[in-house]
C-alpha cells in the first residue's frame, strides 16, 4: 500500500508519484471522476492498475492518498 | 566524422558490452540505449538508479556527498558536522565550489570542514556524548552560527547511535535548529538517496518553522530559486535575471543560501526548480502542503533562457510579461555578439556529456546556440524520470548512457571521436591524454558562472579555449612528427 501523491500536470492530467521509487506516471482512466466523488479503480499509461476507496467530495490536488495494486 | 546511424551505434553497444561476462552483459546493456525521440517513456529503452555492478569503474558518490555535499554543504550560515571519520569530510572539502559572500569562519562556514573524528574508541563507545560536546565546542567557537546539521556517515548508522536525541536535546538548550540527517553512505546506490534523505530532513525539520507566523511582508511577486548550488556563481547570474523581470528571489536553495531563506521559502508564490533530480521532493512537498505551484527552467544558452522566463512570466500578471520580453530585448545584443564571435569558431564541433543532476540535458541548447551538437549523454545517477525529460532533447541516434564504466566511456569516445567531452575530474586527464578536448562540467573547470546571459558568454569563451586550444595539434612529439610524415606517405603508397 504506497502513499502516493496525485497532482496535476502543466497539461492538466493527472500524474501518479510514488516518491519511495520515485515513479512518475501519467494517470489514463479513473473509475469513478464525478463533481461528487473521485476513486475506485486507477489505470496509468504503463498499463498497471491501483486502487483507492473512492473519495467524495474529490479531494483537492496535490494530495498524498494511499492506493493498493489491483492486478 | 560523420555521425553514425541507429545500427552503427547498436553494433558499437554490442561491441563494447563483448568483453565483460555474460551477466554483467545483460546488466549493462539495459543502461545503454540509442536515443529515439518517438519514446514517450524512457523505462522502455534504458534502465537506471539501479546498484552499479562490483568491479566495473563507476563515478557515482554515496549519500552523505548527496546530502553533506550537494543539498546542505551551501547554505553558508549553518555548520555542517560530518559525523563520523575525518575523511569522508576532508576529501571533499570546498571542492564543489559554491560561492557565497560573508566572513568564512565568522558568520559563514561553506568552505570549513567540521567533523566529529571518530577513533576507536567512539565507534565501540558509541559517539553520542562527543557530538552533544562537539556542538558545545561550535556554539562556543563560532557563535554566530544559525544552526547544525548532522550529517552522518557510514559508522553512525552501522553502531545504532541516536543522533537524533542528542539533536533535539542540544536544539532546547542552544535554542538553534539542530538538524540530523541519515544519509550514511551505505543507503541507496549513489548520491541520489542522498538528495532524497536530505530534502526530506529539511520537510521535516526547517521546512514548517514559520507556519503561522506572518511577520514576514510577502508580494504577489515572491519566488524562490530552488537546486542552484551557485557553482562559480551561476545562482547569481540566474537571480538577476529574476530580478530585472520585477520579481522578488525570497529564497535561494541551497547556493549562497541561509537558513532563514528556507525556512521563509513556504511563502512564495512561485518556486524555480534548476535541479529537478536533487530539489524535486521539497518542491512536490511544498506544493502539497503550501500550494505553491513549481516549474523546471534552464538558464543554459540565450534559447532556453528567453524559453524559461517566458514559462515564468506566464505565471504572473501583464507587468511580468512585459517585463520578460525587456529583459530578453535587453540581452539580444550582448548574446548575438557573442554567437557572432564563437559560431563560426564552433560551428558543427560534436559534444559528448557526462555528468550528474541536470546538465547531461539542460546544457544541450547552450551548445546548440553556438552551432555544435551533443552526441552522446549521460546521467551518474538519474532515474527514469530525468531520463524521459532527455529523450526529446537529443537528437535520434545519439547515445545515451546510464551510469557509465570508465571502460565503456573510453571505447565510446575511441569509436564516437567527438570533438569535446564535458565530464568530472576523475575523466578529465584520461581523455586529455588521449588528445580530445575536455572540461569539468561540474565545476565548471574553475570558471562560471554558465548560467544566465552572462554565463553564456563565458561559456562559450570557455569552449572555444578549449576545443581551439593550440595544444591539440601538439600531441606528437616534435621528433616524431617527421617520422609519421615519412611513414604516411609510404603507407599510402602500400
Ligand atoms: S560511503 Fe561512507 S565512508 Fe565513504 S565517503 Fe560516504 S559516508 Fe564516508
Amino acid at each position: 500500500m504506497p502513499s502516493v501523491m496525485i497532482r496535476k500536470s502543466d497539461s492538466g492530467a493527472l500524474l501518479f508519484y510514488v516518491a519511495k521509487k520515485d515513479m512518475e506516471e501519467t494517470i489514463a482512466t479513473v473509475e469513478t471522476d464525478t463533481p461528487q466523488t473521485w476513486g475506485g479503480e486507477v489505470e496509468l499509461t504503463d498499463g498497471s492498475r491501483w486502487y483507492v476507496d473512492p473519495i467524495s467530495p474529490p479531494p483537492v490536488f496535490p494530495t498524498t492518498l494511499r492506493f493498493k495494486r489491483a492486478d | 566524422m560523420a555521425n553514425l546511424t541507429r545500427e552503427e551505434t547498436l553494433d558499437l553497444i554490442a561491441e563494447v558490452l563483448e568483453v565483460y561476462p555474460e551477466k554483467a552483459k545483460k546488466d549493462r546493456a539495459k543502461h545503454l540505449a540509442v536515443n529515439d525521440q518517438a519514446i514517450e517513456q524512457s523505462k522502455k529503452c534504458i534502465t537506471s538508479n539501479r546498484k552499479s555492478l562490483p568491479g566495473v569503474m563507476t563515478v557515482r558518490g554515496c549519500a552523505y556527498a548527496g546530502s553533506k555535499g550537494v543539498v546542505w554543504g551551501p547554505i553558508k550560515d549553518m555548520i555542517h558536522v560530518s559525523h563520523g571519520p575525518v575523511g569522508c569530510g576532508q576529501y571533499s572539502r570546498a571542492g564543489r565550489r559554491n560561492y557565497y559572500v560573508g566572513m568564512t569562519g565568522v558568520n559563514t562556514f561553506g568552505t570549513m570542514n567540521f567533523t566529529s573524528d571518530f577513533q576507536e574508541k567512539d565507534i565501540v563507545f558509541g559517539g553520542d556524548k562527543k557530538l552533544a560536546k562537539l556542538i558545545d565546542e561550535i556554539e562556543q567557537l563560532f557563535p554566530l552560527n544559525k544552526g547544525i546539521s548532522v550529517q552522518s556517515e557510514c559508522p553512525i548508522g552501522l553502531i545504532g547511535d541516536d543522533i537524533e536525541a542528542v539533536s533535539k536535546k542540544k536544539a532546547k538548550e542552544l535554542d538553534k535548529p539542530i538538524v540530523p540527517v541519515r544519509c550514511e553512505g551505505f543507503r541507496g546506490v549513489s548520491q541520489s538517496l542522498g538528495h532524497h534523505i536530505a530534502n526530506d530532513a529539511i520537510r521535516d525539520w526547517v521546512i514548517g518553522n514559520r507556519d503561522g507566523d506572518d511577520s514576514f511582508p510577502t508580494t504577489p511577486y515572491d519566488v524562490a530559486v530552488i537546486g542552484d548550488y551557485n557553482i562559480g556563481g551561476d545562482a547569481w547570474a540566474s537571480r538577476i535575471l529574476l530580478e530585472e523581470m520585477g520579481l522578488r528571489v525570497v529564497a535561494q536553495w541551497s547556493g549562497d543560501g541561509t537558513i532563514a531563506e528556507m525556512e521563509l521559502t513556504p511563502k512564495v508564490k512561485l518556486n524555480l526548480i534548476h535541479c529537478y533530480r536533487s530539489m524535486n521532493y521539497i518542491s512536490r512537498h511544498m506544493e502539497e502542503k503550501y500550494g505553491i505551484p513549481w516549474m523546471e527552467y534552464n538558464f543554459f544558452g540565450p534559447t532556453k533562457i528567453a524559453e524559461s522566463l517566458r514559462k515564468i512570466a506566464a505565471f504572473f500578471d501583464e507587468t511580468i510579461k512585459a517585463n520578460a520580453e525587456a529583459v530578453i530585448a535587453k540581452y539580444e545584443a550582448q548574446y548575438a555578439a557573442v554567437i557572432a564571435k564563437y559560431r563560426p569558431r564552433l560551428e558543427g564541433k560534436r559534444v559528448m556529456l557526462y555528468v550528474g543532476g541536470l546538465r547531461p540535458r539542460h546544457v544541450i541548447g547552450a551548445y546548440e546556440d553556438l552551432g555544435m551538437e551533443v552526441v552522446g549523454t549521460g546521467y551518474e545517477f538519474a532515474h527514469n524520470d530525468d531520463y524521459d525529460r532527455t529523450i526529446k532533447d537529443m537528437a535520434d541516434s545519439t547515445l545515451l548512457y546510464d551510469d557509465v564504466t570508465g571502460y565503456e566511456f573510453e571505447e565510446f569516445v575511441k569509436r564516437i571521436k567527438p570533438d569535446l567531452i564535458g565530464s568530472g575530474i576523475k575523466e578529465k586527464y584520461i581523455f586529455q591524454k588521449m588528445g580530445i578536448p575536455f572540461r569539468q562540467m561540474h565545476s565548471w573547470d574553475y570558471s562560471g558562472p554558465y548560467h544566465g546571459y552572462d554565463g553564456f558568454s563565458i561559456f562559450a569563451r570557455d569552449m572555444d579555449m578549449t576545443i581551439n586550444n593550440p595544444c591539440w595539434g601538439k600531441m606528437t612529439a616534435p621528433w616524431l612528427v617527421e617520422e609519421e610524415a615519412q611513414a604516411q606517405p609510404q603507407q599510402a603508397r602500400a
